[in-house]
């Protein structure tokens, strides 16, 4: 928790969040991460670090991956945020969920969010990674579980399935 | 529709989808950081910044509204200050001395979580320093006394034959001294609770923990509650790795006091540096080994000093001992031995449970030894492993007679085959000759036992309950936590299996210690062994239940068996079975001379790692790694191979990667960019690969699994560089700057050795 975000004067922050449009009243050093989970409830994203090295308070802002806790949400004002609730609108062009249960990609579901908004965001660069994509894709998001062996095995197996559809 | 392998026969043995697993790919599991109760508090925890003092002045920064918050100090525990486990050493908050630096001192809650963090720094402690103890060697010395009356939490003495007597004939001693270092278990949930409080209930702890019952045991004794005055309940758990054994009843505690005090709900979360800096990590080890071996690499006795670095206070210390002594012999037969171990106490905070629990660290000290025997009779790494597996009829260095019909020779060469060992092994041999990029191959033969140690479950007593519903519905009623390990499906496959139902009619409660029973702890490679065993049983209880009443025949049908239980809940209102854990016939141990079978079943393996050292940058990477073991029946096999993954990246970890700073017993490098676990591009591909032998004790053969795969892969690894560079590491974590000092050691000693023949 950044203590210096509670300080200042609230302001107003319009944006979209999965889809819909959203307006809080937030510092504007609040982090992105603290309005998700706190005041749009949207509790899917996680904090792991706080610094921004463990990836599990992955968002797509604007289409890119970023660490929510490193985004003061003044800085997305106007943009357009997807989280992990949000995948569930366009389900079937994102294999992703299915292939984590599947393949074993999910143990203790922590980083799991963030892990599959990575993929995601991998995935609509490159829909046909190697291993070596798919290790680069994921070098941010950390996970203690599993070793990552069954996450490659996960992407592989939604990249496979999206490329079928 | 994602059913397709619920229609086979067999549940058991089948990868059926995870239980929560659909919550947790769309983000829906609770932690219990997603919590908010009404009128909740944030609690915050301040702490000691020295590492031994007594407390002489508490001071409040007077710019702060003090009134705004909720303060409480050890004055304020309506019961005992201690936080109960096996000796009440600890205190919940320290009130006249301080053990370690980050010991809870005093409590503060707030509505506003920004402004109770902020408060922290506004409380300022004075202390009068004592003279603190920050290594072993200062421990034994016990110059300084800072627990108890030798600075010793526990010790252990295992002797095998007569092991002074094979030190006059013997052709060859070997010594070595081997170290390995604290290690995070780094869960990327940090440590959590919520507390609540009234008068007529008592108190109710929601939390992210491993073990219910040693909370709820705990909060009894802090508040001074009877039993069904306590509530514990486990939430979606975010990694544990044995961090989250014994930490909760901490902070449990602490939220706990604060709940108690105000009347309201108090949650408190550690951010990632508290949790790193406070809680428990794997404790730091020691091993000496003095071995007797003949002419052809025969092991004829030998002695192992082990020794671990327990911090402040006992916590379990003595359990983590245990296991790592009765696994410093590793899987090998030794005619004699004698092996001494003890946990000391050291100012820092308190060194805790980690998947391993001991085993990881006396076994990387007798795999590393293991190649030194080798070098110092000239036998190659694998004949000198060959020529001294335990085998089926021997006995361990506890006496515990080999029943089972392992082979090891086979795990071997089956591992050797698997990784090609013998090719690369000539190949790597003729390409280092050129180049700054050496290959090596190295490998580690050991042994995991399942449950808990000795007479450990006949103690713990472990109760399971099934209960069916009107509609066929089945839950399974444990305190065995998820946190990631597959704890959920696999019992509920097996209540399935048992009951010849559909996986997906089996649930499994939240463990809530009001609604399950005691299983016991979810640690020590216990749960699918034990407790699945125990769920077997009490499944077959219910369908004993309702053939007994005539409602069921011998071959039923997923139909006969929801119309029976829809007649058997209208006539007598609820259907239960329990069962209790009942200690085999031949399971045989003595406490005191540390005696007999340790443990019900070994798991078995062999681990063979590959690696670059680059003699430029001195990094090692893993570039190769095969994991063979035997675990008996693999329930599930995505979820067994995910666990033998993850627990050899974290090996990885442990041996190239995670190193814990210290500075006056405090960890400096507190945060996860400069305390460094393995990404995604770091690691090797792990192949698994699994016998399945079988063992009488677990539920369908299975063994445990969920500890073994931390054993290996730090001895392999040290193995593979040695290989490489022909230079010995005895300490891990080896980090570049640590082969760097290594190699430049190693350097001068030659320098040294060849000017000393020049000028003779």
């Amino acid at each position: 928790m950044n203590p210096s975000a509670g300080t200042g004067a609230k302001c107003e922050v319009l944006f979209t969040v999965n889809g819909e449009t959203k307006k809080v009243l937030a510092y504007p050093m609040e982090r992105l991460l603290d309005v998700l989970r706190n005041e749009l409830e949207l509790t899917g994203t996680k904090e792991g670090c706080g610094e921004g090295e463990c990836g599990s308070c992955s968002v797509l802002l604007d289409g890119m991956l970023v660490n929510s806790c490193l985004v003061p949400v003044g800085q997305a004002k106007g943009a357009s945020i997807v989280t992990i609730e949000g995948l569930s609108s366009h389900a079937s062009m994102h294999p992703v969920r299915e292939a984590f249960l599947e393949c074993g990609g999910a143990q203790c579901g922590i980083c799991t969010p963030g892990m599959i908004l990575a993929a995601v965001h991998l995935l609509e660069k490159k829909p046909e990674p190697t291993l070596a994509d798919i290790r680069e894709g994921l070098a941010g998001n950390l996970c203690r579980c599993t070793g990552y062996m069954q996450i490659f095995d996960a992407v592989a197996w939604a990249a496979r399935r999206r490329v079928a559809q | 529709m994602r059913s397709a392998s619920l229609q086979e026969r067999h549940i058991v043995g089948a990868s059926v989808p995870r239980k929560e697993g659909w919550d947790k790919v769309t983000g829906a599991s609770r932690y219990v950081d997603d919590v908010v109760l009404p009128g909740m508090l944030y609690g915050a925890t301040v702490r000691s910044n020295v590492a031994r003092g007594k407390i002489r002045k508490i001071s409040f920064d007077s710019t702060v509204r003090w009134n705004d918050f909720v303060i409480v100090t050890a004055k304020d525990i309506p019961g005992k200050n201690c936080i109960s486990l096996i000796l009440d050493d600890q205190p919940c908050l320290a009130s006249e001395t301080v053990n370690h630096p980050e010991e809870p001192i005093l409590l503060l809650a707030h509505t506003d979580r920004h402004k109770v963090q902020n408060a922290v720094d506004a409380v300022s402690i004075e202390y009068d320093p004592l003279p603190p103890v920050h290594t072993l060697e200062e421990s034994e010395r016990q110059s300084t006394i800072i627990w108890g009356a030798d600075n010793t939490f526990k010790t252990f003495l295992v002797e095998k034959g007569d092991v002074d007597a094979v030190w006059k004939e013997a052709p060859l001693i070997v010594e070595g001294e081997y170290f390995t270092g604290a290690q995070e278990q780094l869960y990327i949930e940090n440590n959590g609770v919520i507390a609540a409080f009234d008068p007529e209930n008592g108190i109710t702890v929601w939390g992210s923990l491993q073990c219910p019952y040693y909370v709820h045991k705990a909060l009894m004794v802090l508040c001074g509650l009877p039993e069904e005055k306590v509530r514990v309940v486990q939430m979606e758990t975010g990694g544990a790795f044995g961090g989250k054994e014994e930490y909760p009843s901490m902070i449990a505690g602490h939220a706990a006091l604060l709940a108690i005090k105000s009347g309201r709900p108090v949650k408190i979360v550690y951010d990632r540096m508290e949790d790193m800096v406070a809680t428990t990590k794997r404790h730091p080890s020691r091993t000496l080994h003095r071995t007797a071996v003949d002419k052809n690499g025969k092991i004829l006795g030998g002695e192992i000093e082990f020794t671990i670095d327990g911090g402040a206070y006992a916590t379990l210390s003595s359990v983590v001992l245990s296991r790592g002594t009765i696994h410093a012999g590793g899987p090998y037969y030794w005619p004699s031995v004698r092996i001494r171990t003890k946990a000391l106490a050291t100012n820092t905070p308190p060194h805790g449970a980690f998947r391993g629990f001991g085993a990881p660290q006396s076994l990387f000290a007798m795999e590393r030894h293991m190649d030194r025997i080798a070098q110092a009779v000239g036998i190659s790494p694998v004949e000198v492993r060959r020529r001294n597996f335990l085998k089926p009829g021997q006995t361990t260095t506890t006496q515990q007679v080999i029943r089972e019909e392992i082979d090891l020779n086979h795990l071997l060469d089956r591992a050797l085959e698997l990784s090609d060992y013998a090719r690369k092994k000539t190949r790597f041999a003729e390409e280092n000759k050129a180049g700054m990029r050496k290959k090596g191959i190295g490998i580690a033969a050991f042994l995991h036992g399942a449950g808990f140690t000795g007479s450990g479950e006949r103690y713990l007593n472990s109760l399971v309950g099934v209960e069916a519903g009107a509609d066929g519905s089945v839950r399974v009623l444990v305190s065995s936590a998820e946190f990631g390990q597959g704890t959920n499906t696999v019992l509920c496959q097996i209540a399935a299996e048992a009951l010849g139902l559909p996986y997906e009619s089996v649930a499994i409660a939240q463990p809530d210690t009001t609604v399950v029973p005691n299983s016991g702890p979810t640690v020590a490679s216990r749960t699918a062994m034990i407790v699945g065993k125990l769920v077997q049983a009490a499944a077959q209880g219910i369908k004993q239940t309702l053939t007994t009443a005539g409602l069921l025949g011998d071959a039923c049908t997923p139909e006969d068996f929801r119309a029976a239980c829809r007649k058997y809940i209208a006539a007598r209102g609820e259907l239960k079975a329990y069962a209790r854990y009942e200690a085999p016939g031949d399971v045989h141990w003595d406490d005191e001379k540390y005696q007999g079978e340790a443990y019900a079943a070994f798991a078995w393996a062999v681990y063979v790692a590959e690696v670059t050292v680059d003699l430029t940058t001195y990094a090692v990477t893993v570039d190769d790694f095969v994991a063979l073991q035997e675990v008996g029946k693999v329930l599930h096999p995505v979820l067994a191979k995910g666990q033998i993954t993850g627990g050899v990246a974290q090996a990885i970890g442990f041996a190239l990667y995670e190193k814990v700073v210290w500075q006056n017993g405090r960890m400096i490098n507190n945060q996860m960019t400069n305390y460094i676990m393995p990404t995604s591009v770091d690691l090797p591909l792990i192949r698994v690969f699994f016998e399945e032998l079988g063992n009488v004790h677990g539920a369908h053969g299975a063994k445990g699994i969920g500890e073994l795969p931390m054993d290996g892969p730090a001895p392999a690894i040290v193995n593979a560089v040695e290989d490489a560079i022909g230079v010995r590491f005895h300490s891990i974590p080896l980090l570049p700057e640590d082969l760097f000092e290594g190699l430049r050691l190693e350097s001068l000693e030659r320098e040294a050795t060849s000017s000393t023949r020049g000028t003779a």
